[in-house]
């Protein structure tokens, strides 16, 4: 069952990313892509981390997708077709992608995994533990220094999308 | 685990899905394609990251951990990404790559 699961969003997976990369419209391809990560959430669910799984749809398909449509819609019409790279630029960039898959999978193959049988289920609340704790192989740290990030980022989308100083020096230009 | 799927299908999956990001990444000419681009790639690398905590070290947490931090770090980019094209657009009214001359050199 869960074999038969996982290959079909494989599938999904693969045929959405290609139909992403070549839709020549562009509210379309971010759709595709918003399809792309609802299938990696589902191999979340299958291999049962679910919290990375609701991380994955609130953060990814709630926030980043919805700001990629607030952007093309603030940019672009929506019947303007995109300008696509010369067939030869295209069969050339291909080639060479799956020459560098190629080369991934043969490495990969001839690799022996030690994998482990298990069945263990992760709580959340040890992903919790784990990241607040400053202890030998805690990570309160970094989660501190994501957090300064974050609102680094924040603070300066807001400065860089206000843009006052710049476009005020373009109208005397112009 | 996924019981009947091996290591090597799920990292087969992912390789294929970074080389889509790879080659959308170099022929698209969209700033905003470009962006979509980017977000494959770095979501290939983090379901390896998963997969590879998954299947060989069960007991430790430190996959989930930088996966939760990558798409910390990718939304962070992601907004400062928009806020840019958006400012761009503003001042020379075009998100297209080869219009973009201002920090070329």
């Amino acid at each position: 069952m869960e074999r038969v699961i996982f290959y079909i969003l494989a599938v999904i997976m693969i045929v959405f990313a290609i139909a992403s990369v070549t839709s020549r419209k562009m509210l379309r391809s971010v759709i595709y892509l918003l399809f792309v990560l609802c299938g990696i959430a589902g191999v979340y669910f299958l291999i049962d981390y679910n919290f990375l799984a609701a991380i994955q749809l609130t953060v990814y398909a709630g926030g980043i997708i919805v700001l990629i449509i607030f952007s093309v819609l603030l940019v672009h019409q929506i019947e303007m077709k995109l300008e696509m790279a010369k067939t030869s630029k295209q069969i050339l960039t291909g080639l060479a992608c799956v020459i560098g898959l190629g080369v991934f999978l043969t490495t990969i193959y001839s690799h022996d995994f030690p994998v482990v049988e298990n069945s263990l289920t992760t709580t959340t609340s040890a992903i919790g533990t784990k990241l607040l704790s400053y202890e030998a192989g805690g990570f309160i740290l970094p989660f501190e220094l994501v957090s300064v990030l974050l609102l680094a980022a924040m603070v300066g989308a807001i400065i860089i999308a206000k843009g006052g100083k710049l476009t005020d020096r373009n109208d005397q230009t112009i | 685990m996924i019981p009947g799927i091996s290591i090597y299908e799920l990292l087969t999956v992912t390789s294929i899905l970074f080389f889509i990001g790879v080659y959308g990444f170099i022929t698209r000419k969209n700033l905003i394609s470009i962006l979509i681009s980017v977000e494959l790639i770095l979501n290939a690398s983090v379901i390896n990251f998963v997969v590879i905590n998954k299947y060989m070290y069960p007991d430790m947490l430190q996959g989930v951990l930088f996966s939760i931090f990558i798409i910390a770090v990718a939304a962070a980019e992601t907004a400062l990404a928009v806020s840019i094209i958006i400012n761009l657009y503003r001042q020379i009214n075009s998100v297209e790559v080869k219009d973009i001359e201002t920090m070329k050199y």
